[in-house]
């Protein structure tokens, strides 16, 4: 019998051979990946961008292997490093477009360090964190994103800390792009994905993202679907909203939207001379 | 050629710059300073780029990402940031970066004495990252040794495809000697292989050639290369079975243990007639040489045996070195190179003479350490 295969639209940004992916049923991250390869597919079918300078660069965790599924040069490498491989890499050859992809453990607690420096920088790079506010890989520790009383497999008694605000944190330092979607406006993502596309610097963008498979458990909330609504029904779209709008309160309500947009001289500009 | 007086740091910084280094990150320490400063000034003269990071971490990652990039790289430090390298070290070695760790020793643990000289992260330098792997180690004794050394750790890196530390000390780094400078030219700089054109067909990063070093596909240049820090195969995909693991984790040793020839290095002397044998390397290796001389004077056949290479050892070269029936291992920390010398010397008799001296220990020091073993 003669074996047919779909063809789909975004497969010549994927490693074909290394699909279908890792990620649990329901996982929210195929959605967002999916987004960002058709705002990549945008710009580069626009001729905005050379596909061979893309370089997607992750350390570990469940959202940071998305780099080994794209069809572009990429580095999957160590827990909360992938910032500075990145920064080495476009320093080293500015030709490049570095695509920073990791967890909110990965990019804002190991890495946290590396993020803020970076944002200080304004070095030229897209970095995109996914919140699923646990450790999914792991198998559910707490995060840095954890609100407050969730029990995890290491706060069995609730979370007692207060999560960070990634978006206020960045946004207060250089960074010429700051923004937040959700997985279940992959419209925002793409929009979102596609204006980073375009700019220079440093530019962050939090997805928030479902995990049934671990997150949920934690919250009730096992079944895929029934988690996404749930996210769906607390995400607030706002127009430019401030970094002081910049909620994301599992009660109060996620704002999304695109909450710092500048033209600073990026890192890279400033050392090649071209802007100071 | 230019002849010049320099310091140990800045006969680093000139060794790195004559290799063609092209990235340097760093981060301060005492006594490593002095390498990115001296750097700072001079790299972008030579079309490269340096940035001060946020701490170790950041900057030996940034090193193994430029030299993906395609830039000869390296990084400056200290016992506690060398410390901090540690994990990175190991993804350098699973992705067959090249890159050179430079390590000027001080007194430790923790904190130490941080002006104060030492010899006591030679082991570390070997085995600090977890996994099996096998990084190259130089150990020079002068300035003109930290200028060739480095020259030579950036050509065994581009060489095998792999990091290689060089491990000076606080009195390296601060001592004024003259140096020799080499043009290009003068002195053989190696550079990494790398394919021809991408063919549109994926390329396999990690398939070696008959060498065990595979070619090095760069980014930006189409080849859609995955540098991978799991256990992978040729092409990079992750790859948890036995058969895969075993050959990945071979080779990257293997490939290091085949060119001993190249990597290994030692200075031997009056070794033809000797009864005791000093061995010893590094910094406390100048005062070593003086007291062997002085032994001779006193009527003692000694012989003086110098690592230059102190990871892999060539045991078979050492073992042939001498015939002397007493091996006595003279280095400035606890005795550590002594476990190997005792190993390699098993049907003789050898004796561990650590100095522990927070200063270059004397002669007189030396000779009073091996004494009792005469
Ligand atoms: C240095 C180090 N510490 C711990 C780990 C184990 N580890 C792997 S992934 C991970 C957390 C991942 O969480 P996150 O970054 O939020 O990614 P997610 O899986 O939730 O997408 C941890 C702690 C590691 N790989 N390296
Ligand atoms: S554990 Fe969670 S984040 Fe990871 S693949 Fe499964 S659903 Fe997705
Ligand atoms: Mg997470």
């Amino acid at each position: 019998m003669a074996v047919t295969r779909q063809i789909h639209p975004l497969d010549k940004h994927l490693r074909l051979e290394r699909i279908p992916t890792l990620y649990c049923p329901g996982c929210g991250l195929g959605i967002a990946l999916g987004a960002l390869l058709r705002a990549l597919d945008k710009r580069i079918s626009e001729g905005a961008i050379n596909p061979d300078k893309v370089l997607w660069v992750g350390g570990i965790g469940c959202s940071s292997r998305m780099v080994f599924y794209v069809n572009y040069d990429a580095a999957h490498v160590i827990h909360g490093r992938a910032i500075p491989f990145a920064l080495g890499a476009v320093l080293a050859n500015p030709d490049l477009l570095a695509i920073v992809t990791g967890g909110d453990g990965d990019i804002a607690g190991i890495g946290g360090n590396h993020l803020i420096h970076a944002a200080r920088r304004n070095i030229d790079m897209i970095v995109l964190m996914f919140t699923n506010f646990v450790y999914a890989m792991t198998g559910g520790q707490v995060a840095p994103t954890t609100p407050r009383g969730v029990s995890t497999t290491t706060t069995p008694r609730g979370n007692p800390e207060y999560p960070v605000n990634a978006v206020k944190l960045v946004g207060s330092l250089n960074a010429n792009y700051v923004a937040r979607a959700s997985v279940t406006t992959p419209h925002y993502i793409e929009q979102f994905f596609y204006k980073a596309l375009g700019m220079r610097g440093f530019r962050f963008i939090e997805v928030v993202s479902t995990c049934p498979e671990i997150y949920g458990r934690h919250i009730g909330l096992r079944d895929p679907v029934e988690m996404y609504s749930e996210l769906r029904k607390r995400i607030k779209y706002k127009h430019k909203p401030s970094l002081e709008e910049a909620e994301i309160d599992w009660e109060r309500g996620i704002v999304i939207g695109e909450f710092v947009e500048r033209s600073n001289p990026s890192l890279i500009e400033i050392l090649k001379g071209v802007r100071s | 050629m230019k002849k010049t007086f320099a310091s140990g740091n800045m006969a680093i910084a000139e060794g790195a710059l004559t290799a063609g280094l092209k990235f340097y990150a760093g981060y301060p320490i005492t006594p490593s300073s002095e390498i990115m400063e001296y750097l700072a000034e001079k790299l972008p003269e030579y079309g490269g780029v340096l940035i001060q990071m946020e701490d170790e971490i950041a900057s030996i990652n940034a090193v193994i990402g430029a030299s993906w990039a395609g830039a000869k790289a390296m990084t400056a430090t200290s016992g506690p940031g060398f410390s901090l390298m540690a994990e990175a070290i190991g993804l350098a070695t699973i992705t067959e970066t090249p890159l050179v760790v430079v390590n000027v020793m001080r007194a430790g643990p923790s904190t130490g004495v941080p002006t104060k000289t030492s010899q006591s992260d030679v082991l570390q330098a070997r085995w600090m990252s977890h996994g099996d792997y096998i990084v190259p180690i130089y150990s020079p004794w002068s300035v003109q040794e930290a200028y060739d050394l480095t020259i030579k750790a950036f050509n065994t890196a581009e060489l095998l495809r792999t990091p290689v530390v060089v491990l000076s000390d606080a009195v390296i780094a601060h001592l004024w000697e003259p140096l020799t400078l080499m043009e290009r030219g003068e002195v053989e700089v190696i550079s990494r292989k790398t394919p021809g054109d991408p063919t549109g067909e994926p390329y396999p990063p990690y398939k070696p050639d008959p060498d065990l070093v595979p070619p090095m596909p760069l980014f930006g240049r189409g080849f859609k290369v995955l540098v991978e820090s799991l256990i992978h195969d040729e092409r990079g995909f992750y790859s948890p079975r036995d058969d895969g693991y075993r050959s990945l984790v071979k080779r990257i040793s293997l490939k290091v243990l085949k060119r001993l020839d190249y990597v290994y290095e030692q200075d031997a002397r009056f070794t033809e007639d000797a009864d005791v044998l000093l061995v010893s390397y590094g910094s406390t290796a100048r005062s070593t040489y003086l007291a062997t001389i002085e032994l001779r004077k006193q009527g003692v056949k000694a012989g003086f045996l110098r690592l230059k290479t102190l990871w892999p050892l060539d045991d078979d070269r050492i073992r042939k070195t001498s015939n002397a029936r007493k091996i006595i291992v003279v280095e400035n920390n606890i005795g550590k190179i002594y476990l190997d010398i005792d190993r390699i010397f098993k049907d003789r008799e050898v004796y561990p003479s650590p100095v522990l001296s927070l200063e270059l220990p004397t002669p007189r020091d030396v000779l009073e350490a091996v004494e009792p073993w005469l």
